[in-house]
């Protein structure tokens, strides 16, 4: 198997104890600030992608093996894709005259 | 409903066609049984898992719909020859535009492009065949029969009539009641399904079963645009099967996705559509570009120049290629803003185009260039392509289109891309391959006939087009009053109409001419060529190669011919794994279209319970243990002595 799996895994302790930290900060977020409901929201959707990248590189291995690059470039793709359709879409639909 | 609207009826012209229809089909199954053919045809082609049949296939159904689709571009014409014609009346020409649309599109570009892909893929990276034989199978059957349902809406039911972007309000129940739309609706439905799988089918074959040594630079030019276009297929074609799948709903069971009525919204159909229809005019110009600089490069005798700039390019058209949709619809009541960006990045997309053009050209520079049929069509596309390509720009202003937008001008315009880019392509593609399909070529003098035929009738018909277009008349229009004065120049475009007919005609008889005398003895690589697919047999036998070729460079084929090592040695030939042939790939693609048919007309519970055929066809490919079989060591050298004389 690949060299992830020789000596102390670093990775998953880091990745273990940041995926917790992100957890528990958007508990915080929630319980114990009064930021308006558009600001928190905002910031746990940053988390949460965050969070999401953390299980793909420090968990699932996306980086490695013969296939790595291919996962990234796909990933990448994937979301420009995402991307482009929804946020294109709402824009392209909500400024025109239909705002008037 | 009375059997007078199941059969369209009244119409002396659709009357003619139904029973044209009738005796071609008893003719066929006659003709077959005649010859003893039944069995010939189940298990060569209609079970068959072979890409290279499946290619022909492909190919021979594009130029069926090609002649359907011309018959209506005809029929247009003809209309509109002359001003207050009643050839067609309104009905019946939106009818007309609407098939012709979507046929020339879906049905013929998409269709002969993906055949000569099938064709030629696995031959040019060295594989024995795609990556999934049988749902290469299914690709095919699934878009025969989203193809077949489409084209019998003209006798059965009635036409789709709502254009070939099928905009709402107009295409949904209520302004359009009959059945017309709901073929549109669920044909393109089951044929996407075949798209989206040959997609997924391409990229996995390409990026996975190349030939030892062939890395992504190695590859020739034509699998590195199917590459990037079956990637865009996979990016574009769910948004259409979203968008037809809410259309489905829409027109069927009363949902209100599209009507203004409830909340619904007619522009995001519109916006959907072209998230699709802008993309899927790079899937069909990509391919058709690589195929002129595959045949550009053999008949210079010269590399491809500037091999790594090609391929960014069409990575960089890829990319542009999901920015530019709104350009579509810039009179729809956009912000400023959102047409200024969309003018822009439409504007952007000329860039990596003009860097291919200029790369064929500098490939021509100083080539000892032969003036093969194939090459003709490759020089013809790159002045008529770029007249495209200049209108387009001018379409591309956002303020200016406000001018331009659904007039003749625009219909001109994507036909001087979308013939050239396509059509010339194909028949380049054609010329160039049809001695590797079939082991003879097609003539060249009849060939002449056709290519001037058909590229003087192709800039007769539609040059005067953009100029009654600039004097204001509109797209879709059945006619026109004299007083307009565009009698003379729409007369002109329709002699040219004829021109261009009469070039397809020479097509035909080229294709009969050549099967029944030309020179079966044309070698395994009869134009001198550069990549791999020359390096076996015409045609090749089901097998591709007898030994999988090791690459260690560009135009590997070409370089191992000058330097003289070709040929092939007894002890390397080995046992070769091939998979079988099925019939499941065929049953469902029927069950498909009986489960459509039924959707079409509403009929529900018919259509839940052939539904069960498809679920039956999933089970029946899930317990099937088929592994293929194996070709004898002394089958294949049996083969390969029939056409090598350096078997040692
Ligand atoms: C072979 C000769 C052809 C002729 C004579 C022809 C002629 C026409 C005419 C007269 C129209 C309608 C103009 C109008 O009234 O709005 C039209 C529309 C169209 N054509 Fe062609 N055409 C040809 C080939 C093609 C090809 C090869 C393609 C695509 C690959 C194509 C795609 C279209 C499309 C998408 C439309 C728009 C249909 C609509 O308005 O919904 N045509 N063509
Ligand atoms: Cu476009």
């Amino acid at each position: 198997m690949s060299k992830g799996h020789k000596g102390f895994p670093w990775n998953h302790v880091i990745g273990f104890f940041l995926s917790i930290a992100l957890t528990i900060f958007a508990v915080l977020m929630v319980q114990y600030t009064d930021f308006s409901k558009s600001t928190v929201m905002f910031i746990i959707g940053t988390l949460a992608i965050l969070q999401a990248a953390i299980q793909l590189f420090m968990f699932m291995h996306i980086t490695e093996g013969k296939s790595g690059v291919i996962n990234i470039i796909n990933i990448t793709y994937s979301v420009f894709l995402a991307v482009v359709i929804v946020v294109g879409s709402i824009w392209i639909l909500t400024t025109g005259h239909a705002a008037h | 409903m009375t059997w007078d609207q199941f059969f369209v009826t009244g119409d002396p012209l659709i009357l003619a066609s139904q029973i044209a229809i009738a005796l071609t089909m008893v003719g066929l199954v006659v003709l077959v049984t005649y010859l003893k053919r039944w069995k010939w045809l189940w298990k060569e082609w209609f079970t068959t898992v072979d890409h290279k049949k499946i290619g022909i296939m492909y190919i021979l159904a594009g130029v069926v719909m090609f002649f359907r689709g011309g018959v209506d571009g005809l029929m247009m014409k003809a209309q509109t020859s002359r001003p207050e014609l009643e050839f067609l009346d309104a009905q019946h020409y939106d009818e007309v535009f609407t098939t012709h649309g979507v046929i020339m599109i879906l049905f013929m570009a998409m269709p002969m492009l993906i055949g000569i892909m099938n064709v030629v893929i696995p031959l040019q990276i060295g594989a024995r065949d795609v990556a999934f034989p049988k749902l290469n199978a299914l690709s095919f059957w699934v878009f025969f029969v989203g193809a077949m349902l489409f084209n019998i809406s003209f006798v059965i039911g009635g036409s789709p009539d709502a254009g070939w972007t099928a905009y709402f309000p107009l295409a949904g129940k209520e302004f359009t009641p009959g059945v017309g739309n709901n073929y549109y609706a669920i044909a393109l439905q089951i044929a996407g399904i075949g798209t989206l799988a040959t997609g997924v089918n391409f990229i996995v074959t390409i990026l996975k079963m190349r030939a030892p040594g062939m890395t992504l630079m190695k590859m020739p030019m034509f699998t590195w645009t199917a590459l990037v276009t079956n990637v865009i297929i996979v990016a574009a074609f769910p948004i259409l099967t979203v968008a037809l799948a809410f259309m489905t709903l829409d027109r069927l069971f009363g949902t209100h996705f599209f009507t203004v009525a409830a909340g619904g919204d007619p522009m995001l159909w519109l916006n959907l559509f072209w998230l699709w229809g802008h993309p899927e005019v790079y899937i069909v110009v990509l391919p058709a570009f690589g195929m002129f600089s595959e045949v550009i490069s053999t008949f210079s005798r010269k590399n491809l120049y500037g091999y790594k700039s090609m391929v960014a390019s069409i990575v960089g058209i890829a990319f542009l290629s999901m920015l530019v949709w709104v350009h579509h619809f810039y009179t729809m009541g956009n912000s400023g803003a959102v047409n200024s960006v969309f003018s822009i990045t439409t504007m952007a997309i000329a860039i990596p185009t003009g860097v291919k053009i200029f790369n064929w050209l500098f490939t021509m520079r100083k080539g000892r260039i032969k003036f093969t049929n194939a090459m003709l069509w490759s020089l013809a596309f790159i002045p008529c392509f770029t007249i495209g390509g200049v209108t387009g720009v001018m379409l591309a202003m956002a303020a200016a289109d406000y001018q331009y937008h659904n007039t003749m001008f625009l219909v001109a315009h994507f036909h001087y891309v979308l013939i050239p880019g396509v059509v010339f392509a194909v028949f380049a593609g054609l010329y160039y391959w049809w001695p590797k399909m079939f082991g003879f070529k097609l003539n060249e003098k009849i060939g002449y006939w056709h290519f001037w035929l058909f590229v003087i009738g192709f800039n007769v018909t539609f040059m005067p087009m953009f100029f009654v277009g600039l004097d204001g008349m509109s797209r879709r229009m059945f006619t026109y009053s004299a007083s307009t004065g565009w009698g003379p120049l729409l007369g002109l475009s329709a002699i040219g109409a004829l021109i261009l007919a009469a070039g397809f005609a020479a097509l035909c008889y080229n294709i009969y001419w050549s099967f029944r005398y030309a020179s079966r003895d044309v070698g395994n690589d009869p134009w001198d060529a550069r990549t791999l697919e020359w390096a076996t047999a015409s045609p090749p036998p089901h097998y591709n190669f007898a030994k999988v070729p090791e690459v260690s460079q560009l135009d590997e084929f070409w370089e191992n011919k000058k330097a003289g090592i070709t040929g092939l040695k007894k002890n390397e030939i080995e046992e070769i794994h091939m998979p079988s042939n099925s019939w499941t790939p065929l049953f469902m693609a029927v069950a498909f279209g009986i489960v459509g048919f039924f959707l079409v007309f509403e009929w529900f519970i018919p259509a839940a319970i052939s539904a069960v055929l498809i679920v039956i066809g999933l089970i029946l490919n899930s317990f099937d243990y088929d592994h293929g079989y194996h070709v004898s060591v002394e089958e294949v050298e049996e083969t390969e002595r029939k056409w090598r004389g350096d078997l040692k």
